[in-house]
């Protein structure tokens, strides 16, 4: 069957049986760090997102710190923070800093890089059965500009007058000019340049993403086969190749603005009484080239997030997803939408109040479709036999976030109600559920479920099971109190609100709660990472197919090599979801196994009218022309069975 | 008859469609610009001023590269080896020569005191975003036509080492695809100026 494979399928995947051969030979190098093989970039990834959200979450701990207790004497943190401590209190400057960095860290190294850049790599060959991504080397190469991003991002943190501090967003003027604040000198000039090279790596890597799914299917893999993380990863990509190069546009004008004089986010501005000679331009345009990735942005954190969890929650309810195709519906219909709500962001920023209720109806549309996925989720969920593995404990927390974080996201998108809470505490609690914990309960989940296929290896339940736990109590009391404060009036982006009598009163006792809760989820993250850590070297071999699952990866050996699969990749006979499906012998078919060895089960549009009508001897002469695929694939699975108990044993 | 054998997913050559992907990221940078040019123009306080002449030269120097590379194009693919280094060679000299009359294009530009940057406080003729977009457009276009050179000149290289041919398409296909690209994309984006001057 190996001929059927057509030209140019071979001259692409490289990895194919060539390098399969020469896998042994190769160099350190070539093998663990300038690798083209996407499950080592996909490693790369995921080990640089855990890096920078433990960064990111660091950081975030100090401005807690700063916002639960101001009067605290903060000189134990010299020894880190230097001179950004005087006289035990953190400079207010470097508040700002703190938070900006928290923000650009969190949204696109960790929850876009971290979770994309792992996710799509790993998963988009492994469940479409190719044999790697359709250009190995500008996946290396993305992975490499997203290295070199992240070096000059974290250099910024260490440059004397500090990093960026206009907030993740970095908005003109503050941001355009260098004297402004001490970070919008060189350390916003890194941030930008950083986040150059980010657009590009994210760039490399959505177009090759695109281009595997469309074009290195295996047999069968049509689009309506799909697993649901692979939609997802792929209207994700879609979505970053339209709005990433518009951010690209937008810093470059900024960069113009900042280094060679241009105006075209300044206009007549007096700083420190001199008045600085720009003319004619415009802050606003900035915010709307920003936002116009910035929405889309979001939706590229969340939507491989809702994707893995599409895939956990089917396998452990053993039911088919509820509505595969309303779900795919509904991301089409959030990546379209998602490119025109962007004002939703400006209405008090002197937008045109007409387009602001434009935006406004639009902004509303598309609670729609997120309230369809919401739903499907529970109805997947509803009278199934779930498993609770770790993975499915994220998924459900994160359809739980996802609906409290969504709901006040209709209140802010009203304008009238925005006007009063835009830049209060209660937009910081509404992104931070839907689009902070959701994606990162999706990372979690992610990491959890795919551990065994990442690295051969099963993590510790016991441990997931407190990690989640804790996880999921912390950022509810985290973040929940904060839709009060911003009810009233508490704002977003403030070193100190001590001076305001009535926040002072109400809220002191408040605040140092929510710190002590981070403090406290943080300490879980820490379980993580030791559970993460001690599994890649000692966890329990993991078995063939863990979870009992339908897609392609876990056909593939336990731990694949370059090119994925021994012998010829499997094709695919049907959707990926059937699971408990009536009348068959156990409760998932998986995605290779032929409708005609299924006779038990199949539907009654599933039995082909030749099959039917004509009798045994067709039946039996296809499955002599196919008779090689599945018996490998099932000779391996076998294979790894024995593995296991072997392994088992010598424990 | 193999009627369960599934099928195998239609598919199209992995890089072409990747270049395809390429050219609509660029597509959306300048569409960030041009949607930014109109909606900052609307706002008023926006110099008038008269394009550079040039640019009529200009553009009938990059359609006329597009048709040698097509020519080169059609002489790979009819194995005609002279008239595809002949076309390349063309090619690679009038893309040169498009960005040189780009160049006298704001040399043209600095003599009507139009400049990209400075306010007033260093300069009598302070720059206005019409005049800094001007250059921003020309500038990221050119920039992208280097990329394009240098595809041209190695592919130019390979058609030398006869490595181009009926049955070598595949780069040839590309390099003309992204090189046409580049050409209507300076065309649409003379319309634009034209039109919103
Ligand atoms: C039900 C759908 C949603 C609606 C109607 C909605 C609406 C809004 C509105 C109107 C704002 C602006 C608030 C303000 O600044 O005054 C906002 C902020 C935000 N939303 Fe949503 N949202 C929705 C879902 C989401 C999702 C799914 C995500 C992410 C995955 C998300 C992430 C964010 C972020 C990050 C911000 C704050 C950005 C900033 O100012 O720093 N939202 N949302
Ligand atoms: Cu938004």
């Amino acid at each position: 069957m190996a001929a059927v494979d057509i030209p140019a399928k071979h001259d692409m995947a490289h990895g194919d049986d060539h390098d399969h051969d020469h896998e042994h030979h190769q160099s350190f190098i070539r093998k663990y760090i300038f690798s083209e093989d996407h499950k080592t970039i996909a490693r790369q990834y995921l080990f640089s997102g855990i890096f920078w959200a433990f960064l990111g979450g660091a950081l975030s701990l100090i401005f807690r710190l700063q916002l639960g207790f101001p009067k605290m004497d903060m000189t134990f943190l010299k020894p880190i923070l230097g001179k950004w401590i005087q006289e035990g209190k953190l400079d207010p400057e470097f508040y700002l800093a703190l938070v900006t960095m928290h923000g650009t860290i969190m949204v696109f190294f960790v929850l876009t890089a971290g979770l994309s850049g792992t996710f799509s790599n790993f998963l988009i060959p492994l469940q479409i059965g190719a044999r790697d991504m359709a250009s190995g080397f500008l996946n290396m190469l993305s992975y490499w500009f997203f290295f070199l991003s992240s070096v000059i991002m974290l250099t910024s943190l260490f440059i004397e007058t500090g990093p960026a501090a206009g907030g993740w967003t970095v908005y003109p003027p503050l941001s355009a000019l260098p004297q402004a604040l001490n970070g919008s000198g060189m350390g916003m000039t890194m941030w930008l340049v950083a986040m150059a090279f980010f657009i590009v790596s994210s760039l490399l890597g959505s177009i090759n993403y695109i281009t595997t799914v469309i074009n290195l299917r295996t047999r069968g893999m049509s689009f309506s086969r799909l697993p649901l993380t692979i939609w997802a990863f792929f209207l994700t990509a879609v979505i970053g190749v339209l709005s990433f190069p518009v951010l690209f546009s937008a810093a470059l004008l900024l960069i113009f603005d900042r280094s060679f004089g241009t105006s075209f986010y300044l206009s007549e501005i007096y700083i420190g009484g001199e008045a600085l000679h720009y003319v004619g331009g415009s802050p606003l345009l900035y915010q709307h080239l920003f936002w116009f990735l910035g929405h889309p942005e979001v939706y590229i954190v969340l939507l491989p997030a809702l994707g893995i969890t599409s895939e956990i929650i089917a396998t452990n309810s053993r039911k088919p997803i509820f509505g595969y195709r309303a779900m795919i519906g509904s991301m089409m219909a959030i990546t379209v939408l998602s490119f025109v709500v962007w004002a939703h962001h400006m209405f008090v920023s002197g937008l045109n109040p007409f387009l602001g209720s434009i935006f406004m109806f639009l902004t509303l549309i598309i609670a729609v479709p997120s309230a369809v996925k919401a739903f499907n989720y529970i109805t997947t969920l509803w009278r199934g036999n779930i498993v609770f593995t770790t993975g499915m404990l994220f998924s459900i927390g994160l359809v739980s976030v996802f609906i409290s974080g969504g709901l006040t996201g209709i209140a802010l998108g009203n304008s009238a109600i925005d006007i009063q809470l835009h830049d209060t505490y209660f937009v910081v609690a509404h992104f931070h559920l839907v689009m902070g914990s959701a994606s990162f309960f999706g990372l979690m989940a992610g990491v959890y479920h795919w551990f065994p296929k990442m690295f051969g290896r099963m993590m510790d339940d016991k441990l997931g099971a407190i990690h989640f736990w804790g996880t999921f109590i912390g950022v509810y009391l985290v973040f929940f109190p904060m839709h009060y404060m911003g009810i009233a009036g508490f704002p977003r982006r403030y070193y100190s609100f001590t001076g305001f009598e009535v926040w002072k009163e109400l809220y002191l006792d408040l605040t140092g709660f929510i710190t002590i809760a981070a403090g406290f989820t943080a300490l879980f993250q820490v379980l993580f990472l030791y559970n993460f850590i001690h599994s890649i070297f000692r966890g329990r071999r993991a078995p063939q197919n863990p979870w009992r699952s339908n897609t392609l990866e876990w056909t593939a050996p336990i731990n694949p090599g370059h090119g994925n699969w021994v012998g010829e990749i499997p094709s695919v006979y049907r959707w990926p979801y059937d699971y408990s499906k009536p009348g068959a012998k156990e409760d998932f078919i998986p995605q290779h196994i032929p409708l005609w060895e299924t006779p038990e089960s199949n539907l009654s549009h599933e039995i082909e009218p030749g099959a039917v009508g004509s009798g045994g001897e067709k039946v039996a002469m296809d499955r002599q022309g196919d008779i090689e695929a599945p018996t490998i694939v099932n000779n391996k699975e076998e294979k790894g069975r024995i593995d296991v108990a072997d392994s088992d044993k010598k424990e | 008859m193999m009627h369960d054998e599934p099928q195998m997913p239609l598919s199209m050559h992995p890089k072409k469609f990747a270049l395809w992907l390429f050219i609509v990221s660029i597509i959306m940078i300048f569409a960030a610009f041009s949607s930014a040019y109109l909606v900052r123009r609307a706002e008023g306080n926006w110099l008038e001023f008269d394009l550079p002449p040039v640019f009529w030269t200009t553009t009938a120097v990059l359609v006329a590269s597009s048709v040698t590379m097509q020519w080169a194009h059609f002489s790979a693919r009819r194995n005609n080896m002279t008239g595809l280094k002949l076309g390349m060679v063309l090619t690679v000299l009038l893309g040169i020569g498009f960005l040189v009359g780009q160049w006298n294009a704001w040399q043209y530009l600095v003599e009507q005191n139009i400049f990209f940057g400075g306010n007033a406080n260093d300069n009598p003729y302070p720059a206005n975003p019409s005049g800094s977009f001007l250059y921003v457009l020309t500038g990221v276009h050119a920039f992208h036509l280097v990329s394009g050179l240098v595809f041209l000149g190695i592919i130019t290289v390979a058609a030398f080492g006869y490595k181009v041919h009926s049955k070598s398409m595949t780069r040839i296909d590309m390099c003309a695809t992204y090189w046409h690209f580049l050409d209507v994309l300076w065309v649409s984006l003379f319309v634009f100026l034209l039109v919103n001057h």
